[in-house]
């Protein structure tokens, strides 16, 4: 191994930094902020990414399962659920309490599906956003 | 649950505002900057709303 690449190795933060802000900022949207002491940062984080969830369910939005056939059903449904899923407690709440909305016909329902979708995406954001904190990368 | 009926224009709206917060939040350094790249992100969400809206007006003629 070279040099650089040890030195790169080094830099690397350990798990026991970074990890538990990003599985709280998983759970709970804006969770890893709080518990990094972000609060204002943390409540919009959550507000957002909550709010938008559920919209989305106010709108009977699909969520999305894994599903197998061509390659963009593939991409987009795996894709989709992965996204559902990283809206962390909102998409565990709505699964525990048994949300379930076929995919009907319609622009609501369509839109519904979509705030879904990008109320994960944002939660995303959240996390990376968190570890970066975490880090020390930013303040 | 209970089902909202909004327009399309009222969803978009709601769509832009509460993406702009979470990009405003994560991309930038200092309260000031996040702040300004949020409305940023909404004014552009905006344009982009009502120039897409126009184009689909002509483009059906």
């Amino acid at each position: 191994m070279s040099a650089d690449r040890k030195a790169e190795k080094e830099k690397v933060a350990p798990f026991g930094v970074w990890g538990p802000a990003v599985a709280l900022a998983w759970f709970i949207p804006g969770g890893g902020h709080f518990v990094l002491k972000r609060y204002g940062r943390a409540a919009l984080l959550f507000l957002s990414v909550v709010v938008m969830f559920l919209f989305g369910m106010m709108m009977h939005g699909e969520l999305l399962k894994p599903q197998s056939g061509d390659l963009l059903t593939i991409l987009i449904y795996y894709g989709g659920f992965i996204c559902n899923v990283a809206a962390g407690i909102p998409y565990l709440i709505a699964t525990w309490f048994g949300y379930s909305q076929p995919d009907l016909a319609g622009a609501v329902h369509d839109y519904g599906t979509k705030f879904l979708v990008v109320a994960g995406l944002l939660n995303v954001l959240a996390m990376v956003d968190a570890y970066e904190i975490a880090i020390g990368k930013k303040n | 649950m209970p089902k909202v009926n909004l327009t399309h224009f009222e969803f978009s709206l709601l769509f832009a505002l509460l993406a702009s917060i979470v990009l405003g939040i994560v991309t930038k350094k200092t309260d000031r900057e996040r702040l300004r790249y949020g409305v940023y992100c909404f004014v552009c969400f905006l344009a982009a709303l009502f120039g897409l809206g126009w184009l689909m007006h002509f483009g059906h003629g």
